[in-house]
């Protein structure tokens, strides 16, 4: 493996994500957290331009950058006095938590070094955008009908839901 | 870059977020975890969409997909999250177990 520009940029993109990964779940300060979760963000959509996948890049940076995350800021705003520091953060369930994560993780990785991946060498002619689009509108026209209307049944069901009655 | 680094990054980002949902008290720390492993989950996806069918892409459709049922859950979840507040003036998860008995 040749340690070119594309390395040193997954190297640091992979540093910031588990960094702020971690720092989400382990600070006190939840606002904070999101902060970090804001960074996590960014460096998963450069990790999407990384991969040659410009919409779906795009796409994180409007949908988790902008609409979670004021969604998240305003939950947090609306829950005052929660998110003071001196509340305890974190239950009781640590230590069996870090074991159980650990071997999940060891198990994951051990697993992946021995499966040999039938990895392809074609390359993907013009933008990936526009084979997207197409896809979107021909082969997986259902699914994407149905997401739509998974989403509209999700925003009128948490006005409802949130509604003062 | 191999198909292996991008899967252990994603494998890591994925126990990350298990850790945070299993041991935060606050229902937003819950639900940012979770957030954490829908993107493992993306990258994953697009992991397998360059390094496996370049040509079909139909991993960055799929994440497509995740981005969008993400939104509505985080939409529904916090949605929950300011009723339970307004109700019991509390959304640490281990006070609110009025449906466990």
């Amino acid at each position: 493996m040749e340690f070119g520009t594309p390395a040193a940029i997954f190297y640091i993109l992979a540093a910031l994500i588990v960094g702020s990964g971690v720092m989400v779940v382990t600070l006190k300060n939840v606002f904070h957290s999101l902060l970090f979760l804001v960074l996590c963000f960014f460096s998963v959509a450069g990790i999407y331009v990384l991969l040659h996948a410009e919409f779906v890049a795009a796409v994180q940076v409007l949908i988790y950058v902008g609409a979670v995350t004021v969604l998240l800021i305003f939950a947090i705003m609306m829950t005052a006095k929660i998110y003071s520091p001196s509340v305890r953060q974190v239950n009781e369930q640590v230590i069996p938590g870090l074991i159980i994560v650990g071997t999940i993780l060891i198990v994951t990785l051990w697993a992946m070094s021995k499966t040999v991946w039938n990895v392809s060498r074609d390359v993907l002619a013009g933008q990936s955008t526009s084979v997207i689009g197409k896809s979107l509108l021909t082969t997986y026209v259902l699914p994407f009908e149905v997401v739509s209307i998974v989403l509209i049944t999700a925003l009128i069901g948490a006005i409802i839901i949130a509604r003062r009655d | 870059m191999t198909l292996v680094h991008y899967l252990s990054l994603s494998a890591i980002l994925f126990c990350i977020g298990i850790y945070g949902a299993v041991t935060r008290r606050n229902a937003i720390g819950v639900l940012m975890a979770i957030e954490l492993m829908f993107n493992a989950a993306n990258i994953n996806f697009i992991a397998f969409s360059k390094f496996i069918t370049p040509t079909l892409l139909t991993g960055q459709i799929f994440a497509v997909f995740v981005i969008a049922i993400a939104a509505a859950e985080a939409t529904v979840g916090l949605a929950i999250v300011i009723l339970i507040y307004r109700h019991h003036k509390e959304i640490n998860v281990d006070k609110i177990n009025v449906m466990k008995w």
